[in-house]
């Protein structure tokens, strides 16, 4: 410690430098969340891939009842699972990984569907046959995992129970 | 990540940016149509198909529906083949005969001939699936004023960005109308039998 005496301003700030170190180490009551809730997930489905198609979209609503945040997927018939933002810029179609996840505010249901966001099914080991069901493994920033067997929709379907 | 990929990520972003800007200036549509009033969508192209060239020239005495996209495309472009696909089913047969449909890819370094071909088998309508060099992908989508520009990321994947516009062409190859993948069938259907007679 520095003997030298502090004026009073001096050692404010350096309480307040205290006090910011403080809040940045973890404390056992905020680092580990009480039990996680659980994110529900409506409505999962996915589309159809043509066989050599090296991609898929995968579809779902979730609803966490507190704030959370989806962060990625995996699946065993893919090489990776990523989010994506599709949107439309006029008539341009334009597609971004969301690498920083999507947040789900608390209680609100985040919608992915045709046309906004989708799970991005990369490296496909095999094709997505429609009348099947995919596996998809969510991760949240403090939810648990959740496992979710998605029904496997016609190629060009808008939603779960198109059947053309 | 090290410090010298670090470096080179903001690089090659910044390069992608301006790689999307030129191609932007360059595909976006100009105001001279040569005093038609017809804008001048559409054209001569030169494009490949698995095992032969296709040219623009074979579809003369059909109606063409002309869709760029690519196959790793989750979203618009299985959309959009679906639209024509239920707007063909809304036709009599004969009509539907009258109508050739084409996807042409704006990811030919991924989308080969053989790969844009199976794409498109997954749709239950017959799809004339082209792929080609760069030059002719490029030249394609510049005759039918479609933007695309890959966006690199990390690792190095891309996305593409493009414009997913459903373009109708008459019989002799010129252009008469525009969807997109939002388009309900319906809409294109009706087109579709105006424009018969």
């Amino acid at each position: 410690m520095n003997p030298s005496p502090l004026s009073f301003a001096t050692s404010r700030r350096a309480a307040l430098l205290a006090l910011c170190l403080i809040a940045l180490v973890p404390h056992p009551l905020t680092a580990q969340p009480a039990p996680a809730a659980p994110v529900r997930a409506d409505q999962p489905w996915a589309r159809a891939t043509a066989p050599s198609q090296s991609v898929g979209g995968a579809y779902v609503t979730l609803t966490s009842p507190v704030s959370d945040r989806l962060l990625g997927g995996s699946s065993p018939v893919a090489g990776r699972v990523e989010l994506h933002e599709m949107r439309m810029d006029g008539a341009i179609m334009r597609m971004r990984e969301l690498g920083e996840g999507l947040p789900l505010p608390a209680n609100t249901p985040v919608a992915f569907a045709p046309g906004g966001y989708h799970l991005m099914l990369v490296d496909l080991k095999q094709p997505l046959v429609a009348g099947q069901t995919v596996q998809v493994t969510l991760r949240f920033q403090n939810a648990p995992p959740l496992d979710l067997v998605l029904p496997i929709a016609p190629v060009g379907a808008p939603g779960p129970h198109a059947h053309k | 990540m090290n410090r010298r990929a670090l470096l080179l990520a903001p690089a090659a972003l910044l390069g992608a940016a301006m790689l999307g800007t030129a191609a932007y200036l360059q595909l976006r549509p100009t105001e001279d149509d040569g005093g038609t009033g017809v804008a001048s969508i559409g054209g001569p192209f030169r494009l490949a198909a698995v095992r032969r060239d296709v040219s623009d020239t074979e579809f003369r005495g059909r109606f063409m529906l002309v869709y760029f996209g690519y196959t790793r495309c989750p979203d618009a472009c299985p959309t959009a083949l679906q639209d024509i696909a239920n707007a063909l089913d809304m036709l009599a047969p004969e009509a539907r005969s009258r109508v050739a449909v084409l996807f042409i890819t704006i990811d030919p370094e991924h989308d080969t001939p053989a790969v844009v071909q199976d794409y498109v088998s997954a749709f239950d309508i017959p799809i004339t699936a082209l792929s080609g060099t760069l030059e002719q992908v490029a030249a394609a989508a510049r005759a039918y004023r479609v933007y695309y520009a890959k966006h690199q990321k990390p690792g190095g994947t891309y996305d593409m960005d493009h414009s997913s516009i459903i373009y109708l062409m008459d019989k002799q190859g010129r252009f008469i109308g525009n969807f997109t993948h939002e388009t309900p069938p319906q809409a294109i259907a009706a087109k579709l039998r105006t424009a018969m007679g």
